[in-house]
Order: C-alpha cells, then sequence, then structure tokens
C-alpha cells in the first residue's frame, strides 16, 4: 500500500507532518510499536532535513508484510560531500534552524542506526533521494 | 485495559443538539455524531475532558459518584486531591478545610497531597535507575496515560512504574489504619474525570483501593457553606511539596530532577510526546505531562478558573513550606509503591487484527479519502475527511453520509433520468 505526502519547505512550524501521518497509518495496520518507532525516527529526520536544507519535497512510504520502504526526493542544492555529512556533529544548517534546536549534525546518523538499510543519492544543483527501508520483525526479506 | 465499557466521560443524549462541536476537540478522534446526537467509541476515549470544555450546549458531562455513596460503608474516609484547596479563598487553612470535609459526614480524612511526597520520593529514584530509553513519563494523570496507551504505545516503556498518589492513599487507608477490614469505603474527592474511570479500570495495580470518586464541584457548595463556621482539627500534614502537585510544575519540582521538562493541556502533551517518539529530548530525563490546561486545577469536576487556583495554591505553598512539626499520619516508609502489572497498550486505531485484511482497508480508505472534497466539515459526523473514509472502510457508515458525495449521485441519478427520458419506447419510434 503507497502513501505519498507533499512537504512543504521553510516552514518549520509544519515539518514533521509527513512523519506523524505515517506513523498514524502504521497504527492503523497494527504494526509493532518498537518498528513505529525505528520509522518515526527515521523518517523524521530526513523530513526535516529535506525542510532545513533543500525547500522542501515529496516523500513516498510504500507499506507491505515485508517491510516499509520510504523514498524522500527534494531539488535542493544536493550534498557535496556524502561521507563529511554522514559524520556526526557535521552541520550546514542556517542559524535560524540551530535557534530552533535542529543543526547538531546527528539527522543522517540518526537515520543510519535506525533504517535497516539507507540509501541516499545526491547531486550538487539537481537534488537528493534519500532511500529508507525498515524491515518488519519476522520477516526475512532483504533490501533489494 | 482493553475491550473497557465504562468510562467517565458521557453525553447527556436531552443536551446534545448534535451540533459536532466537539468532534474536533477529541484527541483520540473518539467521537461521531449520527441521528443528531454525538456517541463516544468507549475503546477510544482517554477521558481527557476535552469535549467538556468543548460543548456549548452542557450536553458532555463527567459521572463521578454522589456524596451519599459513602452511606454503603461502616467506616468513611475521604481522601481529598490537593486541588481541592485551590477552590477557597487563602483566609480558610487547609486545616479548615479538611475539617469541614470530615465535617460532611466522613470518619476520616487524608490528604492525597502527603501521599504525593511519598510517590515524589519513589519517582525520583525511578528516574535515576530508569532502564529505557530516553526520559521517564509520569503516570500520575490517568488521560496521559491512555493517550499513550491508545496513540504512542512506543512510549509505554517510558512510563514511570509507580502508583499515584490517589491509589497510595487509598492503600494507606486500607492496609495501615484498617487492615483486614470490609467494611472501610475510601472516596477520593477528584478533579478529574480520568479518576473515575480508573477507580473501576484501573492502571497497573490489579484493583483499585478507592470504592468511590466524588467530584469536587459536587460537594462545593455544601462545603464552602459550613467552611466559615467550622472548628479547625490539625488534619493537614502535606507540606508544599505536595500540595503542588495539584498544577503544572509541582510534580517536576517534588520529583526535582533538574533534567525534566513539564506540560500541560493536551494538545501541548501531544506534541512533546510526537517529539519523544521522533527521537528529540535526549537530555530530558524526566516528563511531567498533564493533560488539562494547567495541570489538575483545570479538571473537568473543578468550580474554579485553573489559574487562579494555581494562584492560590502556590500562595498556600509558599507558607506551609513544610510541616515538620507534626507527626506524620502513618508511618510508610516501608509500603512498595511500584506497579504490579504492566500497562498494555489498546489497539482502538488498529483496522483490522490481521494486517494484510488491515492494509486492505487501508488502501480502500485512501481510495474514498482521495475522492472527498477535504473541507473536514463535519456534517457527515465525522471529525475529518479521512476519518470518515476510515468509517466507511470499516462498514460504519455509507459514502454517500458525504452530503457531496450525496449530491454527486444524485446529480448523477438526474442526468441518468434525463437520459432515459430521452429514449423513446420501440412502438412510438416513428422512422
Ligand atoms: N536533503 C538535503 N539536501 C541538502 N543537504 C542535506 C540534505 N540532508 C542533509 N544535508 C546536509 O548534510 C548535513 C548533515 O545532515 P544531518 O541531518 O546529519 O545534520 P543536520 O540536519 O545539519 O542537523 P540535525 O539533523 O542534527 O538537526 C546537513 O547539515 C546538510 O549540509
Ligand atoms: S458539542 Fe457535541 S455533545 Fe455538545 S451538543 Fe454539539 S454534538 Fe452534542
Ligand atoms: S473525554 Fe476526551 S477522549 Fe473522551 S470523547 Fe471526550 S474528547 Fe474524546
Ligand atoms: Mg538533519
Amino acid at each position: 500500500m503507497k502513501l505519498h505526502f507533499d512537504v512543504p519547505g521553510d516552514d518549520l512550524s509544519l515539518a514533521g507532518k509527513a512523519s506523524s501521518e505515517l506513523k498514524k497509518a502504521l497504527g492503523r495496520l497494527g504494526i509493532d510499536p518498537v518498528t513505529i518507532k525505528r520509522t518515526a525516527v527515521a523518517m523524521y529526520e530526513a523530513e526535516i532535513n529535506m525542510v532545513i536544507h533543500a525547500h522542501g519535497g515529496s516523500a513516498d512510504a510504500e507499506i507491505g508484510p515485508a517491510g516499509i520502504d520510504i523514498r524522500l526526493q527534494d531539488s535542493g542544492p544536493g550534498i557535496p560531500d556524502l561521507d563529511m555529512a554522514m559524520q556526526e556533529g557535521y552541520s550546514t544548517a542556517p542559524e535560524a534552524a540551530r535557534e530552533l534546536g535542529f543543526g547538531a549534525g546527528m539527522g543522517l546518523p540518526n537515520m543510519k542506526r535506525n533504517a535497516d538499510d539507507l540509501r541516499i543519492e545526491s547531486t550538487v544543483g539537481v537534488g537528493t533521494t534519500v532511500t529508507i527501508r525498515i524491515t518488519l520483525p519476522g520477516s526475512t526479506t532483504k533490501a533489494p | 485495559m482493553n475491550g473497557q465499557t465504562f468510562h467517565s466521560v458521557t453525553l447527556d443524549p436531552a443536551k446534545c443538539t448534535g451540533c459536532t462541536t466537539c468532534i474536533r476537540y477529541c484527541p483520540t478522534e473518539a467521537i461521531r455524531v449520527r441521528k443528531g446526537r454525538a456517541i463516544i467509541m468507549d475503546e477510544r476515549c482517554i477521558d481527557c475532558g476535552e469535549c467538556i470544555r468543548a460543548c456549548p450546549h452542557n450536553a458532555k458531562k463527567a459521572v463521578s459518584d454522589p456524596l451519599a455513596a459513602m452511606e454503603r460503608f461502616n467506616i468513611r474516609v475521604a481522601i481529598p486531591a490537593p486541588t481541592l484547596y485551590g477552590q477557597f479563598d487563602e483566609k480558610f487553612t487547609i486545616d479548615r478545610i479538611l475539617s469541614a470535609l470530615k465535617g460532611l459526614g466522613f470518619d476520616q480524612v487524608l490528604e492525597v497531597a502527603w501521599a504525593a511526597e511519598l510517590v515524589s520520593n519513589a519517582g525520583a529514584l525511578s528516574v535515576d535507575q530508569r532502564q529505557c530509553k530516553g526520559p521517564m513519563i509520569s503516570s500520575a494523570c490517568p488521560a496521559v496515560v491512555k493517550l499513550i496507551q491508545v496513540r504512542f504505545p512506543s512510549l509505554i516503556e517510558n512510563l514511570m512504574p509507580i502508583q499515584s498518589p490517589m491509589e497510595v492513599a487509598a492503600r494507606l487507608i486500607k492496609e495501615r489504619f484498617y487492615p483486614g477490614r470490609a467494611d472501610v469505603g475510601v472516596f477520593f474527592i477528584s478533579p478529574c474525570a480520568g479518576k473515575v474511570t480508573v477507580s473501576r479500570y484501573p492502571q497497573g495495580v490489579k484493583t483499585s483501593a478507592v470504592d468511590g470518586v466524588i467530584g469536587i464541584k459536587d460537594i462545593y457548595v455544601p462545603l464552602r457553606n459550613t467552611l466559615p463556621g467550622t472548628v479547625e482539627l490539625p488534619l493537614a500534614h502535606a507540606s508544599g511539596r505536595g500540595i503542588a502537585w495539584a498544577h503544572i510544575d509541582g510534580e517536576s519540582d517534588a520529583v526535582g530532577n533538574p533534567a525534566g521538562i513539564s506540560v500541560s493541556g493536551i494538545a501541548d502533551v501531544i506534541s512533546v510526546l510526537e517529539a519523544l517518539e521522533n527521537g528529540k529530548m535526549a537530555n530530558v530525563a524526566f516528563i511531567e505531562a498533564l493533560a488539562c490546561p494547567a495541570g489538575c486545577v483545570g479538571g473537568p469536576l473543578t468550580v474554579e478558573n485553573p489559574y487562579i487556583a494555581r494562584a492560590r495554591l502556590r500562595a498556600r505553598e509558599r507558607r506551609v513550606v513544610s510541616r515538620g512539626h507534626r507527626q506524620p499520619p502513618v508511618a510508610a516508609d516501608d509500603l512498595e509503591l511500584g506497579w504490579e502489572e504492566p500497562v498494555q497498550a489498546r489497539e482502538a486505531l488498529r483496522l483490522h487484527p490481521d494486517m494484510l485484511k488491515a492494509m486492505i482497508m487501508m488502501e480502500e480508505m485512501e481510495v474514498i479519502h482521495a475522492s472527498l472534497p477535504g473541507l473536514d466539515c463535519g456534517s457527515c459526523g465525522a471529525p475529518t475527511c479521512k476519518a470518515f473514509a476510515e468509517d466507511v472502510a470499516r462498514g460504519h457508515v455509507v459514502i454517500t453520509d458525504c452530503i457531496f458525495k450525496l449530491r454527486e449521485n444524485v446529480r448523477k441519478l438526474a442526468e441518468q433520468l434525463i437520459d432515459m427520458e430521452r429514449i423513446q419506447p420501440p412502438g412510438l419510434d416513428k422512422d
């Protein structure tokens, strides 16, 4: 089953809505709390990154009996050095975002910790696509 | 508890006009308007009282016990919530309020505020020794506990596994003052609708030691009338630390962890829990969360404005920093305050016990939702178009309960009629 979310950019007060909706959907399906929490953390961080660093974008989630696949796409500035961005503490967050408690450089590492598979494709000047896979417990299907 | 059928917040069908105001305010989307009356889905209701506050026709109420309920017992004990002290002018001392309460027909009065001090000590310890990831969340507010059971099951492990001050006070009465006696009735004097429900369907204990819950508003007038002429007895034992539990920040201050935050009002509680579930608040050790505005002083069974009540309580707290000169009412240091059993998730929002079936239903729900106007107008009786789509997918209502869908169908039908009218019966066809 598929869900689509538009993530408006630059309005931090609305950020987190898509992950909140996804979480509600997982609750309706009866997905276990631990998986919901892992999904919530990974999706929330990716959503916030899209808002803070890339003027928003869109998110698509596909939920199946084996797991949850989330794809977040933006046409923002892209990430020049992915290895650097993945390091804890690395952040280029603007001042306004830091004042709200973002910009610790923990988002990508947190996503990695909570996802069973995390892929990031990014081209400078074109945009970034983040794919998150969360495997459901009891499922043996491996990430593609 | 799953399958629970009783809860305190109920509808007065005679007063309900079916105006649909309340449906938008419910944090668990538990209300629908059907046949011109609001109905509450029992398994979803968390007894937060939001619909009581929202209803312009006073059609929602919190059911509690009448004062006469004590007559079933030989020995009658009142355990008042500290919120009671905030209902009256400070010229009436706490001793006087408790004495007047006793005068309403009770044999004994024990302050829940005093039990709250014991709970604060146990709480401080459990925050320090916590095993869960992230902060401990206070379990004192029954609506917050239920909110977590229904909407945030992943945070159940963060709930502080300590009995509530009400439960501890009631147990002290039964186990320490009157051990082994079956004719003792303990009555909580309550600002809170949720406490009525947990006295019957408890959280964290197998059975509650509370026998009845009497709303503060139901005894306010008799109490107020007798206060001026009451002879003061030395009944107060609680210090400011316990009294402060009646309002926001009170429990946090009593638990005393510098890395604590406190939040009140259901909407803000939800946003804090959302943030916590999203992995924020890594440095927070304790969350005091109270569903009512400004804390228990904002409970639906109170009389006084929550902010006035809080100001009065704070003035009282400054005056009685400690009552160290009075002997504690009973020895209680060895009382075990931990939960007897864990609190479980309530799967009230789940579409179907079988996940594959639930997925099919959710797909249907998404298709229906996409076909709706998205106005969240409420005329179908559901709080949002999404909730209506869910009700259709669950088979509770039909799509034409949406007036826009009905109109669409009527138009289609009219077009079909016109088309049919154009077709001549074969016998009249002169071609
Ligand atoms: N969608 C994106 N588009 C462009 N740059 C991004 C995107 N996501 C992450 N980045 C870059 O990677 C860096 C690290 O991201 P990460 O989420 O780990 O930290 P942060 O967002 O800066 O801070 P935090 O997540 O702790 O609030 C960002 O500062 C930014 O430079
Ligand atoms: S607000 Fe709800 S309970 Fe009150 S009259 Fe309207 S529909 Fe009925
Ligand atoms: S008390 Fe709260 S949860 Fe229950 S129906 Fe009213 S608003 Fe909903
Ligand atoms: Mg980030």
